[in-house]
C-alpha cells in the first residue's frame, strides 16, 4: 500500500519518503481511533520500508503537533468500568501504543518529527520516537502528567533519558513546565528551529539529504547511535498502571476534563 | 536595559497585532484572558510569542495567577 486515508491519520509514500499526517481535531489527541490507525500504519511499515528511506510525522492542524493522550476518552471509559477493569484497559492501551511506537523507533528508515504548536505529553512522546525533531519557532513542549497523578506512559521518560541529561529530564518531569523551541534546541532535543509553518518544508529537505546515502549504512548507523531502552519502557508501563489505580488519578482526570480554566495544563 | 513601561508597551502592541484587537482597546490593567478572549491553546501561543520576542524563558508556574498585562510585563522585565 502506498497511501492510507483515515479519520485521525493519513499517510502517503512519495519519492522514497513516507509522510504520516495527523489530522484529528482539536489537537490530535491520541485515543482508541488514532491508535487503531497507527497500528495499521505500523503493520504497513514492513512493506513501506522496502521502497522508502525516510519517514516524516507532522500535523495539519493549526493548534499543534499533538496534545497527547485523549484524556476525555480515558476518563469517560474509566468511569464506566470497575477499578481493576479500568487499570487493565489502560494497560492494554499502553501495550498497544508501545508496540506501535517501538516499531517506528526500530524502523531502519530515517525518521523526522516536524512539529509546531502544542507538542505535549503523548505528542511529545511521539516526537521522541523519531531520529530528529525539527520545530517551528512556535512549538512548545511539555510533560504535564504529574498534574494528573501520573507519569508519561507512551515511552516518554526512557526516551527522554536516552536523549538528554538528567538536569533537563528531572526539570521537565518534576515541574511539568512547558518550554519553547529555542530552549528545546539549546538542550539538544531539537536539531533545527525554523520560521512559523516551515517545519515540514525543512523536514522534506532533510529527508531528501538523508536519501543520498546507502540505506544499509544509514540503518546500521541509526541502530548504533539510537538504542531502544526496552527494559525501562516495560517498567514505565508498570509504574503508570500502579499509579493509575489510585483515586487521585480519577480526580485529576475529572478536574482536567471539566476545567474551563485558560491554563488547564497547569497543576 | 529597557524600562518596564517600554516592555509593557511592546506586550500590548504584540497582543493587539497577533490577536487582531485595536491597540487603543488594550490597557495595562486589563485581564488579558477576557480582553483578548483567548483559550488555553491561545494562551500558550501568547506565551511563546512573548518568549520569542523578548528572548526570555518564562516558566508557566511563574505566570500562574497572572491575568493582567502590567504584572505580565513585570515578570518579563525580571528576566531581561
Amino acid at each position: 500500500m502506498q497511501e492510507f486515508k483515515g479519520q485521525a491519520i493519513s499517510w502517503e509514500l512519495r519519492e522514497g519518503v513516507v509522510e504520516l499526517l495527523l489530522h484529528r481535531p482539536p489537537c490530535n489527541e491520541l485515543g482508541s481511533l488514532s491508535l487503531t490507525e497507527l497500528e495499521e500504519f505500523a503493520a504497513a511499515l514492513d512493506d513501506v520500508e522496502k521502497s522508502a528511506h525516510a519517514l516524516i510525522i507532522h500535523s495539519e492542524l493549526k493548534s499543534g503537533f499533538c496534545a497527547g493522550a485523549d484524556l476525555r476518552e480515558l476518563y469517560e471509559r474509566s468511569e464506566t468500568m470497575g477499578k481493576s477493569a479500568a487499570v487493565q484497559g489502560v494497560r492494554d492501551f499502553l501495550e498497544r501504543i508501545h508496540r506501535v511506537l517501538n516499531r517506528i523507533d526500530e524502523s531502519p528508515l530515517s525518521t523526522i518529527a516536524a512539529v509546531h504548536g502544542v507538542t505535549f505529553g503523548g505528542g511529545f512522546e511521539l516526537a521522541l520516537v523519531c531520529d530528529l525533531i525539527i520545530a517551528d519557532k512556535m512549538a512548545r513542549f511539555c510533560f504535564p502528567e504529574l498534574r494528573l497523578g501520573l507519569v508519561p506512559g507512551f515511552g516518554g521518560i526512557p526516551r527522554l533519558k536516552r536523549d538528554l541529561g538528567n538536569a533537563v529530564v528531572r526539570d521537565l518531569l518534576l515541574t511539568g513546565r512547558s518550554f519553547n523551541a529555542a530552549k528545546a534546541q539549546q538542550i539538544g532535543l531539537v536539531s533545527q528551529v525554523v520560521s512559523e509553518a516551515e517545519a515540514l518544508r525543512a523536514a522534506r529537505a532533510t529527508a531528501a539529504q538523508m536519501g543520498k546515502f546507502d540505506r544499509a549504512t544509514a540503518a546500521a548507523a541509526k541502530a548504533f547511535i539510537k538504542p531502544i531502552p526496552y527494559d525501562e519502557l516495560r517498567r514505565e508501563i508498570d509504574i503508570f498502571c500502579d499509579l493509575f489505580s489510585r483515586p487521585a488519578v480519577r480526580a485529576g482526570l475529572k478536574k482536567f476534563v471539566e476545567s474551563t480554566d485558560a491554563q488547564p495544563y497547569l497543576p | 536595559m529597557q524600562t518596564l513601561d517600554h516592555t509593557l508597551d511592546e506586550i500590548l502592541n504584540l497582543a493587539a497585532v497577533h490577536f487582531k484587537v485595536p491597540r487603543e482597546k488594550l490597557s495595562p490593567d486589563d485581564d488579558f484572558f477576557k480582553t483578548l478572549g483567548i483559550d488555553s491553546l491561545q494562551t500558550l501561543d501568547l506565551l511563546t510569542r512573548l518568549e520569542n520576542h523578548f528572548h526570555v524563558e518564562l516558566p508557566d508556574y511563574e505566570l500562574q495567577g497572572v491575568t493582567d498585562f502590567r504584572t505580565l510585563a513585570g515578570k518579563i522585565q525580571a528576566r531581561l
